[in-house]
């Protein structure tokens, strides 16, 4: 019932209004997976950016597809809650000080078992608009654990103009989604990541230029 | 205006606008039967005209569908493609971060604009406000507004940018909604006419060029600008254009032969210049097309180059040679 309102709200109502407001021109689409389990790696400037991701995959998969978000962020309770969990569909995760015993990790890896395609912002963090800070080991160590899942790098633009951090306004302005060739677990940590991010800024190269100062 | 056809004996009335709608359709099949057939016939050549033509449908049947749902319709319809073609300009142009809020207020300058095609009828002076709203009136809110938030590096180009985007995506698309308001009396097929016209005579004129350009173009006309445009296309395309104006000027609008003569020759040149002018913006921002909105085409931009050019200039001839409304 839930995934059918999920499905259909996504579809009927999320993508229209997207759509409108930010465009959403996508490059390179053939290359995103088409079955689970898979992990999309991001660069993360807006919450704008989850509904762009999610909007990139036809219905049939938005089961599927489960954005990693900041409990602290989006699951502190009430409405805000209920629609981040049930509607975006995203599987919360704890930041900052996490205890050394538990796995902050876990629920992202039972999507993974389950076959799911986990949408991820290695970033951790919006940061400054349009401009990529340091990437965090999480999805590397999700890579380690499900080494089948094919990591996809795609290049976001344009969210961050639309609704950047503390910002009150929503301005619309077209996106880009730019989806690179996937990467295999190297068996790395620091490597991978690296790499991951060498991938996305080489994608942006393929994105309209953007001028914003 | 009435049209009576015979065929087989049947005497079939009609209308200038239903003739029109179904020389369009004749042509749209056809295209949609070149699509079907040239990429089985040369493989790889053809990749995008499929999607072209699919698109061509969708354009066509949104537009027309408009015209025959009325003015009311038509100015929603454009005011969309008005804020599409705004925002995908905005996007590329360069902004600065503190021009959110001018961006926001561009936006809202659509509604305002279209408001006052509403807002016609129920007074008087919505023509005359009109003429003056955006070009006058949207460009000083927009530049105090920017002096007002107080960032001065980049503030003339900006204050140009944005004045840019709201004339050309705004104001002048909005002629077009405007049309449908001329009074159905004072044109052969009322405004709905007028617009199909305006629009028919304009794609016309870019597909008459491209056909033109392809069979005998030689001589580059604009190297710099957009390579790929003779002087060879761009004036067998204008003479086409110029020669349907004026051979169904007096089916589709109010004009005497002569009127219709001056229009035909000015109304395909505004949408020439239209063209380069848009394909010089693009270039300046480095992109070649303005979004993915419209498979095979591009963005609304790109479609609707030549009309930015073409619509106030129709309308305006329209409005000196012929219209009593305005």
């Amino acid at each position: 019932m839930l995934q059918t309102i999920r499905r259909y709200g996504l579809m009927l109502v999320v993508r229209p209004v997207a759509r409108l407001l930010f465009g959403l021109d996508v490059i390179g689409k053939e290359k995103l997976p088409t079955q689970g389990p898979a992990i999309i790696a991001a660069n993360h400037n807006s919450h704008v950016d989850t509904i762009v991701m999610l909007c990139l995959f036809p219905s049939k998969l938005l089961a599927k597809v489960r954005p990693v978000a900041a409990a602290d962020h989006f699951d502190k309770g009430g409405f805000g809650s209920w629609f981040s969990r049930n509607i975006i569909g995203i599987i919360p995760i704890k930041r900052g000080a996490a205890s050394r015993t538990e796995d902050v990790l876990a629920g992202a890896k039972e999507a993974l078992t389950r076959g799911e395609i986990l949408v991820v912002f290695p970033e951790g963090s919006r940061g400054e608009p349009e401009e990529m800070t340091r990437f965090k080991t999480g999805v590397a160590r999700l890579a380690e654990f499900c080494p089948e899942a094919p990591v996809i790098p795609v290049y976001l633009q344009g969210a961050g103009r639309s609704l950047p951090k503390d910002a009150k306004l929503l301005v619309p302005f077209n996106t880009t989604a730019v989806v690179g060739d996937p990467l295999m677990w190297t068996g790395s940590h620091h490597g991978f990541i690296d790499k991951l991010r060498a991938r996305i800024e080489a994608l942006k190269a393929q994105a309209p230029p953007l001028k914003w100062s | 205006m009435e049209i009576v056809l015979e065929w087989f004996g049947w005497e079939i009335a009609t209308t200038p606008l239903v003739l029109g709608f179904i020389g369009v359709l004749a042509l749209l099949i056809l295209g949609t039967i070149a699509a079907l057939i040239l990429p089985a016939m040369q493989p790889g050549k053809w990749s995008d005209l499929g999607p072209r033509m699919r698109s061509w449908w969708v354009m066509v049947i949104l537009v027309g569908g408009a015209l025959l749902l009325g003015w009311q319709v038509t100015a929603v319809l454009f005011a969309f493609i008005s804020f599409l073609a705004l925002k995908e300009y905005l996007t590329l142009a360069p902004t600065r971060k503190e021009d959110r809020l001018i961006v926001l207020l561009a936006y809202l300058s659509v509604f305002l604009n279209y408001g006052l095609i509403f807002a016609d009828g129920l007074f008087d002076d919505s023509y005359q406000i009109y003429l003056v709203f955006t070009p006058v009136y949207v460009f000083l809110i927009a530049a105090a507004a920017m002096a007002w938030i107080g960032r001065t590096d980049g503030y003339l180009a900006t204050v140009g940018i944005v004045h840019w985007g709201t004339v050309v995506c705004v104001y002048n698309i909005g002629y077009i909604a405007y049309l449908m308001r001329v009074p159905d009396a004072q044109a052969p097929a009322g405004g709905a006419g007028l617009v199909f016209f305006l629009i028919f005579i304009t794609q016309l004129n870019d597909v008459a060029q491209y056909c033109w350009g392809k069979a005998f173009g030689k001589t580059k006309i604009t190297p710099k600008v957009s390579p790929n445009k003779t002087w060879e296309g761009a004036i067998g395309g204008w003479i086409t254009a110029a020669a349907v104006f004026y051979f169904l000027a007096p089916y589709f609008t109010p004009l005497e032969p002569m009127q219709a003569a001056i229009m035909g020759l000015i109304v395909p040149m505004a949408g020439f210049f239209g063209d380069i002018t848009m394909s010089a913006v693009k270039r300046d921002i480095g992109v070649k097309d303005t979004s993915h909105l419209i498979p095979g085409h591009g963005g609304v931009l790109d479609r609707l180059d030549s009309l930015t050019f073409a619509a106030p200039v129709y309308f305006h001839l329209l409005a000196y040679f012929a219209i009593e409304r305005f």
